[in-house]
């Protein structure tokens, strides 16, 4: 019992000490690579985002915010000028300027093997031209209204540090020297990774001397070690643990709105001979039933959004039709998410021609979303109630990735996770797939409506803040109209914290450590 | 009255009686193996009548409601009835659901551990009966086999057959047999080079009758070790399957996939979802092996010789 | 001894061939990694041009080739996922996991052995028959769940055992390992734990079955009859006679821990080799996958190396010519 007291007395007390020392973070992110220009994944770039800046940042509501660039403005559709901030050093001393971050955009193709290059956010970008060494312009190919959103991507590496810099060289912690608001001191991503505060950070100084970033990829080992007061931040809460969490006087949840969708994939490319589809005896249909609007509708109708983030996300996502969270850029407030209407979905499924149902099965993941399994199971009973009978089968993201890639499955949940606004979402989810404009990439229903692309172009090549946002409403307007995809709900990001700390969230899925401060 | 019958033992001379009798007979003797017995075959009436008493098919979406979700036991259902072990996230009965999956679970667990056992000590015994050559081969197959990931296997399985129960046997025996083959190869190796083996070969016996009748009734007891152990394994190795999800169809759970299911429940005290299932998974695996342990030490040749 | 030992290595080539064969279908079949790795931002063009440096576009039979030319100089590519040499990535968490290993077989033969001994010879007494029953929740329990259960009574509820990763290292050999240091004992001490429990129970078994299987053989009752001392019989007559299963099962355990301790290593969050081949395996990293196996490869044809030169030493009748 005294042992007892004595562990619960230091447990008090262990927040107190980590204030005058530092910061434990277990985060659930799989940081594969410690090149910030190897591979473009939400964890990596959290991670660099701690080490390097960039030209443009931005606040826990992806809106932009000045970086490395104090200012910027557009000279003519094609010309972006970025005024740079000066008397800003690399953590080896070495003075940033124009000419690194031309070095950097050169960088950026030239990393050999990455799974996800970078060159995604450079898209467009033609030449670049040092005016003076705090001057830089950009030239572009075609209008890029949201380039420096896309900045916002781009860790800025020294020109002279880093000439030879490999992948390997940033692994093994030589290479991680940058402008941040912390330096790299040891450690790698399997062993955890040490950081220190960095006396000269250009921008608010960091509250903590030093930084221990571990990564903890299993949820209730994450959560555990929270718990067990290894750790004083966790992320990615499972929403299972959440209740556990709240319970503890010496911890704290916070949630923030994020900005990934989660929505049912439709098979739109098949007209005939549909797969996963049959009829109520089991006998393959003749026609894609999905290829009717009317159905489409039914299904999303059946389904119980409010039950979806109440009660299988335990209260961690909010129902959602469109790509965007509310108070984001491009939000339409008009179109709320319609309350479940199954005698209205039976109804119109009769008015398509199937007023006994048929059967589906509906695919996913089973390890890669939270509660992915769950959600699925959940949609089955309510696909199953309007005569939809529906078999779920959830699979390892590997072979599910792969099959729904290959446009295999009827129906599967699939995901889009927006950066700030919900042009490239739309146009690489659902654009008609077409190689030549680099449309509709991951366009795995082969949605195709050509007023829809015509209006989805026309809207992102729009270089009025104010008039693209009200052309992506209308653009996701009509997408609701026609329910390609049935969107279900936006995950909320969820972290715990200990007392002590304090902790606002990002509506990205970033947790930096440069967020996170003492609380007074 | 007198019996002609010469196997009445009570006027016949005392003679040897068929095995399988004398070792039901000295197992009988033990209480807590009948006991075992007992709770096994009350399992498997469990599993095949269990479906028709339950209140819920936990395998129809139709019968449940996610907003009957995580109830804790003794809630009311909507239709009446009463979740005695509470429901998971999906509102399902877990009453109905650890009797469903109970069944799956044994099943699965039954059926790849003897299948991988039969499989695993014929080719073991074999190999070390004819050595050279095949035995060699036998043995770099084994060590192929045990370096091989079961996950990678199972995935195989699930990519090329899809998901189903039986798939997941399947994956079970690929995975076990090694097991069995590499511990009867070990044993009957010894065995062979012992007299009385030699001396059969000197008689001419054949070479089937020497495997099957002399070889593996003396290379049993570590094996029927290895196969109690093993079957428990195929059960828990399923769960664990189920938890990376590659088991069992996660609208038709067994046991394991109930626990997995569960596991993510543990932390925020919902204990029911992981602990009823994990308890039938208990006593399951009890059972087997109560039954496994005498059952090996009465087949125990040497004793009873 | 050497043609058989040269002929044992020449065989355990064909098996890593074997195997990497096995290694291109399963992942061709299991999906493409190129869905997988490829992120969602890069359009169609992009997407080709990684896919070409991934030397994925080409048909499977000239990557397995252009793979098996590599290998011979040593190479076995680089992780499609780390962008680093498979090998590399493997290594570097290696010590991990090996020192999870011993560990785990140094406290389950600890255990195991006299535990197994004692109910072995009285088999009918109390404790044997507790000791046995209380083996069964050793191996009817998943892991998954044992290892959550212990993370919350000794971590979350008494705090005496951190919940998680390796902790502070120390060198060895110019290596990190957690067993040098104290804080480093403490981090391995529940996932030890948690993988000695089954194998606690099974090496009990299996020397409680071998016990049960020697006592009434006629050796032990002539070693008896002559007077030699109890402790003797068993430790030299018993035992020795006992261990060539025990052996090979010890043997396979101790592969199977360094294989594919998945998930222990992941609610843990040890740094190891299970953790990474799962991930490799859910990413369809091939590189990572193809080098992992023929380490494990090599791994178990060690053991069984090593477990058939034991049987020798244990039965002089066991001779390595006939292996």
């Amino acid at each position: 019992m005294k042992k007892f007291l004595l562990t619960s007395v230091l447990a008090v007390l262990a927040p107190v000490l980590a204030q005058a020392q530092g910061l434990t973070m277990g985060l659930g992110g799989n940081v594969t690579s410690l090149d910030p220009h190897y591979h473009s994944a939400g964890p990596n770039s959290a991670f660099a985002y701690t080490i390097f800046s960039r030209l443009t940042e931005t606040d826990e509501n992806s809106r932009v915010l000045p970086g490395l660039a104090e200012s910027w403005k557009m000279i003519d559709p094609l010309t972006w000028e970025f005024r740079l901030r000066k008397g800003v050093k690399f953590h080896n001393g070495n003075d940033f300027t124009a000419e690194d971050v031309v070095f950097t955009f050169a960088r950026i193709p030239r990393v050999v093997n990455s799974p996800g290059p970078y060159t995604s956010y450079l898209r467009g970008i033609s030449a670049t031209e040092i005016v003076d060494p705090y001057t830089l312009r950009i030239k572009t190919e075609y209008p890029v209204p949201i380039l420096p959103l896309m900045m916002h991507n781009i860790a800025i590496l020294d020109s002279a540090t880093h000439a030879n810099a490999t992948t390997e060289d940033f692994n093994a912690g030589r290479a991680l020297i940058g402008t941040g608001p912390f330096r790299y001191v040891s450690g790698s991503t399997n062993a955890g990774i040490k950081l220190a505060r960095n006396k000269d950070f250009w921008g608010p100084a960091p509250d903590w001397e030093s930084v221990d970033y571990r990564i903890i990829t299993n949820s209730a080992a994450r959560t555990a070690a929270f718990l067990a007061g290894d750790v004083d931040l966790i992320d990615q809460v499972a929403s299972a643990d959440v209740p556990r969490i709240s319970q503890n006087a010496n911890a704290k949840v916070v949630s923030k709105v994020g900005l990934r969708l989660m929505y049912i994939n439709l098979d739109n490319a098949r007209t005939k001979d549909p797969v996963f589809l049959t009829d109520n005896a089991g006998k393959p249909l003749a026609t894609n039933p999905l290829k009717d609007v009317r159905v489409r509708k039914a299904l999303s109708l059946a389904i119980d959004r409010q039950v979806l983030a109440d009660r299988v996300m335990d209260g961690t996502a909010i129902p959602s039709m469109q790509y965007m969270p509310p108070d984001a850029y491009g939000f339409a407030k008009d179109l709320a998410p319609s309350s479940a209407d199954p005698a209205g979905a039976k109804k119109l499924l009769a008015e398509a021609g199937y007023p006994e149902g048929f059967r589906i099965t509906l695919h996913g993941s089973n390890d890669r979303f939270p509660n992915d399994a769950r959600v699925l199971q959940a949609i089955g009973q309510m696909w199953t109630r309007i005569g939809v009978r529906t078999a779920v089968d959830a699979m390892p993201y590997g072979p599910f990735q792969s099959r729904a890639s290959a446009q295999e499955f009827a129906a599967f949940l699939g995901t889009w996770g927006s950066s700030g606004e919900p042009g490239i979402g739309m146009t690489n989810t659902l654009a008609t797939f077409d190689k030549a404009k680099g449309t509709g990439s991951i366009n795995r229903g082969r949605y195709s409506n050509p007023a829809f692309d015509q209006a989805l172009a026309a809207a992102t090549s729009e270089m009025d803040d104010a008039k693209r946002e009200a052309m992506l409403q209308d653009v996701t307007r009509m997408l609701v109209a026609d329910m390609p995809i049935l969107p279900l709900y936006i995950q909320k990001n969820v972290w715990a914290v200990k007392k002590g700390f304090s902790y606002a969230g990002r509506a990205d899925e970033a947790s930096m450590p440069q967020d996170v401060h003492p609380s007074r | 009255m007198t019996s002609l019958d010469p196997s009445d033992s009570d006027i016949a001379p005392p003679r040897s009686r068929s095995p399988a009798r004398r070792i039901w007979r000295a197992f009988v003797g033990s209480r807590l193996a009948v006991t075992g017995l007992g709770v096994l075959l009350g399992l498997i009436l469990l599993a095949v009548f269990g479906p028709l008493v339950v209140p819920q098919d936990p395998y129809d979406l139709m019968q449940l409601d996610v907003l009957d979700g995580q109830l804790s036991p003794g809630s009311p259902s909507a239709a009446g009835y009463t979740y005695w072990l509470g429901t998971d996230d999906q509102g399902r009965d877990m009453l109905s659901g650890i009797v469903y999956g109970l069944r799956t679970s044994l099943m699965v667990g039954v059926v790849s551990a003897l299948a991988a056992a039969i499989l695993g000590t014929s080719i073991g015994i074999f190999a070390a009966y004819r050595g050279g050559r095949i035995e060699a081969l036998v043995m770099r197959v084994i060590d192929l086999q045990l370096s091989f990931p079961t996950i990678l296997i199972a995935l195989m399985i699930l990519a090329v057959l899809g998901r189903g129960v039986m798939n997941v046997v399947l994956a079970l025996v690929i995975v076990e047999w090694a097991t069995y083959a590499r511990v009867a190869r070990s044993v009957a190796m010894v065995e062979r080079r012992k007299e009385y083996i030699e001396a059969e070969e000197c008689l001419v016996i054949p070479r089937w009758r020497i495997l099957f009748q002399h070889l593996l009734p003396n290379c049993l007891p570590p094996l029927i070790v290895i196969a109690t152990v093993q079957t428990g394994r195929a059960i828990t190795l399923e769960a664990t399957l189920s938890f990376l999800g590659i088991g069992v169809p996660i609208t038709e759970p067994s046991l394991g996939l109930l626990i997995a299911n569960g596991y993510q429940y543990l932390l925020s005290g919902k204990y029911w979802i992981s602990l009823y299932p994990g308890l039938m998974l208990l006593v399951i695996i009890l059972a087997i092996n109560l039954v496994g342990d005498h059952l090996r030490d009465v087949i125990n040749v040497r004793r009873l010789q | 001894m050497l043609a058989w030992f040269a002929r044992r290595i020449v065989q355990s080539l064909i098996v890593v061939v074997a195997m990497t064969i096995i290694v291109f279908l399963a992942v061709n079949v299991i999906g493409d990694p190129a869905a997988i790795l490829i992120s969602p931002d890069a359009n169609q063009i992009e997407r080709e041009r990684i896919i070409a440096q991934l030397g994925l576009d080409q048909p499977l039979w000239r990557q397995y080739f252009s793979f098996l030319a590599g290998a011979l100089q040593g190479n076995f590519g680089n992780s499609f996922v780390y962008g680093m040499p498979a090998l590399q990535v493997i290594l570097e968490r290696m010590p991990a996991t090996i020192e999870l290993a011993i560990g785990t077989m140094i406290v389950s033969l600890l255990f195991g052995v006299p535990l197994g001994l004692y109910t072995g010879l009285h088999p009918e007494s109390l404790p044997a028959k507790i000791a046995m029953s209380g083996s069964i929740i050793g191996f009817s329990v998943p892991v998954f769940w044992l290892g959550l259960i212990l993370i919350l009574i000794f971590s979350v509820q008494f705090g005496w055992f951190p919940a998680g990763g390796r902790g502070e290292t120390g060198q060895l050999f110019g290596i990190e390992w957690s067993f040098m240091t104290g804080n480093g004992l403490r981090h391995l001490a529940l996932p030890v734990m948690t993988l000695a429990i089954f194998k606690i129970s099974l090496v009990m078994r299996m020397v409680r079955a071998g016990v049960r299987d020697v006592l009434p053989q006629e050796y032990v009752k002539f070693a008896r009859a002559k007077g030699l001392k109890r402790p003797r019989i068993l430790y030299v007559h018993v035992l020795k006679n006992i261990m060539i299963p025990v052996v090979t099962i010890i043997g396979l355990e101790f592969g199977s821990l360094i294989a594919f301790s998945v998930v222990t290593e992941s609610i843990f969050a040890w740094p190891g080799m299970g953790k990474l081949i799962i991930d490799s395996i859910n990413m369809l990293d091939r590189p990572m996958i193809v080098a992992y196996l023929i380490i494990i490869v090599f791994l178990f044809v060690a053991i069984n190396l090593i477990v058939d030169i034991l049987y020798t030493l244990l039965d002089p009748r066991v001779r390595l010519s006939s292996f």
